[in-house]
């Protein structure tokens, strides 16, 4: 559909009022909400989650990107009915406690939602606690955990302690990120998966929840 | 001492600082607290770090102030204590330095992401970091240091700050940039032509890079940074990417690294040579020593 394709790329664009105006009639030429969603809007973000990926884009390009695709989901969320489960999983996301830095997660947070993952942002300097009492509550499916401190990064091995000591460990998976993690400590503290940067990390997501 | 501009013009390279936070850390500042209220807890800490780092050669001394602007004081609840927490960190270094070194006025990052991206708004910007400007100019510091910026309009905003608060007070300028596949830029974007010309536009009379890379990846930099403008440049390596072990985080570049590279810079024409994350007074003190035999 020629009007999904305008949806996608002018997200892409990061122009929110053109999404808005594109979603609605979408809307207005019967397309079902879920498939505006998938094909149009999902479909734009993805595209951007790569080029950023690529460095052809930047963290401003995404981040309008991302306003641009909230700005169609508000159109949508009425007529996504229940049974359209768009969503793909659900993820409680935060940057580990001590730490204030929160540009990555946000990050994520935003890919995350734009690749269709329910995501529950506790924000930062999150405690061990918060984490696992969300997730479980929630019935998250992954718990995805950032720092930029090296100070800071022992508390991810504190939530899978956790997770682990109240037997959610096979329930819950973790994805663990931010500037001074590497592969070798995500394996060390027992991450279920390591995302290098933000378009990794939902990659991450989606291999765990899949 | 000459004034400092005077200085950078005639030679020789100028050596600066390593890092504070990290000697901070080793001292009691716990993870989640704000590195700047040390400047009213522990002052004496503070003239050890900047004492430590003259010694070893210094000749430029940053303040404990990098988070000291008042919206990033406000995530700790701090940013009415703005004036206090920056006139007393310029007043520790300045007792351990005196006249032995330049003292620097170090300003970081926000924070916060500027509009339309994120929510910040130009004027609050620009207003928090003249509230720490004008508290360091009115202590007294030799020059300030606009450091460690990702988004070129956010260092404008701290740039025209700065101008606002003295037309004549020496400024230097750094951005932190990536590398990747593509060359050298900063996670908004900003490559290193552009932060170039824009921060001399702005106001600053020195420009540079610091943090984000080791002393390799800060050679490539400092290449193109002197291949697109005549400013003084000023380079501030880490020492390596953090690695961790046992807990501890460790920077695996040597002083005598370090030093080998700091050649290199100086060959390229790097007025202003210092050290960011992971650097000790050692490496200050190696720093020294090779450029200026």
């Amino acid at each position: 559909m020629e009007i999904l394709s305008q949806i996608a790329s002018e997200l892409q664009r990061g122009a929110d009022d053109e999404v808005r105006t594109l979603t609605k009639s979408a809307l207005e030429q019967s397309l079902e909400a879920g498939v505006i969603l998938e094909e149009g809007l999902l479909a734009g973000m993805q595209v951007v989650g790569e080029r950023f990926r690529a460095h052809e884009v930047f963290l401003p390009e995404v981040l309008l990107a991302a306003r641009a695709m909230h700005a169609g989901v508000e159109i949508l969320e009425p007529h996504l009915g229940k049974t359209d489960a768009h969503s793909r999983g659900k993820v409680v996301i935060g940057t580990v406690q001590g730490d204030l830095h929160d540009i990555g997660k946000n990050l994520v947070g935003i890919m995350l939602s734009g690749a269709g993952f329910e995501v529950i942002d506790l924000g930062k300097d999150v405690s061990p606690e918060q984490f696992v009492e969300t997730a479980r509550d929630s019935g998250a499916d992954v718990i995805g955990m950032s720092a930029l401190l090296t100070t800071t990064m022992p508390g991810m091995k504190k939530v899978i302690a956790l997770l682990k000591e109240r037997g959610l460990d096979s329930s819950v998976r973790t994805v663990v990120g931010g500037a001074p993690v590497t592969e070798k400590y995500a394996r060390e503290i027992g991450a279920d998966s390591y995302g290098f940067d933000a378009a990794r990390a939902v990659e991450c997501v989606k291999e765990l929840v899949g | 001492m000459q004034p400092f501009l005077e200085r950078v013009k005639n030679g020789p390279v100028i050596v600066a600082d390593g890092a504070t936070g990290s000697f901070l850390m080793e001292h009691g500042l716990r993870p989640g607290d704000s590195p700047e209220s040390m400047n009213v807890t522990e002052p004496g800490l503070l003239r050890d770090v900047a004492g430590g780092y003259v010694d070893a050669g210094a000749e430029l001394v940053q303040t404990n102030t990098f988070g000291g602007s008042a919206l990033k004081l406000a995530a700790y609840g701090l940013d009415d204590r703005t004036e206090e927490i920056n006139r007393l960190a310029v007043e520790a270094v300045r007792e351990a330095v005196c006249d032995r070194a330049y003292v620097s006025g170090s300003c970081g990052p926000s924070g916060r992401t500027l509009k339309p991206y994120g929510d910040a708004d130009p004027d609050d910007v620009r207003g928090s970091f003249r509230r720490q400007i004008e508290a360091l100019v009115s202590a007294g510091v030799d020059l300030l240091t606009i450091e460690t910026m990702i988004d070129l309009s956010e260092a404008r905003l701290a740039l025209e700050a700065a101008r606002s608060v003295s037309s004549d007070i020496p400024v230097v300028a750094t951005m932190t940039f990536d590398a990747t596949p593509r060359g050298f830029f900063t996670i908004m974007g900003n490559d290193v032509p552009t932060a170039a010309a824009g921060l001399v536009e702005f106001g600053a009379d020195v420009v540079g890079s610091n943090c984000g890379n080791g002393s390799e990846t800060m050679v490539a930099i400092a290449r193109e940074f002197r291949a697109c403008t005549d400013a003084p440049l000023l380079i501030q390596p880490n020492a390596g990417a953090p690695r961790v072990v046992d807990g501890r985080t460790v920077y695996d570049e040597t002083p005598e690294f370090m030093a080998r590279h700091a050649m290199e810079l100086l060959e390229i024409g790097v007025a202003i040579i210092g050290g960011c994350c992971g650097t000790t007074p050692e490496h200050i003190r190696a720093l020294r020593e090779a450029l200026l035999m």
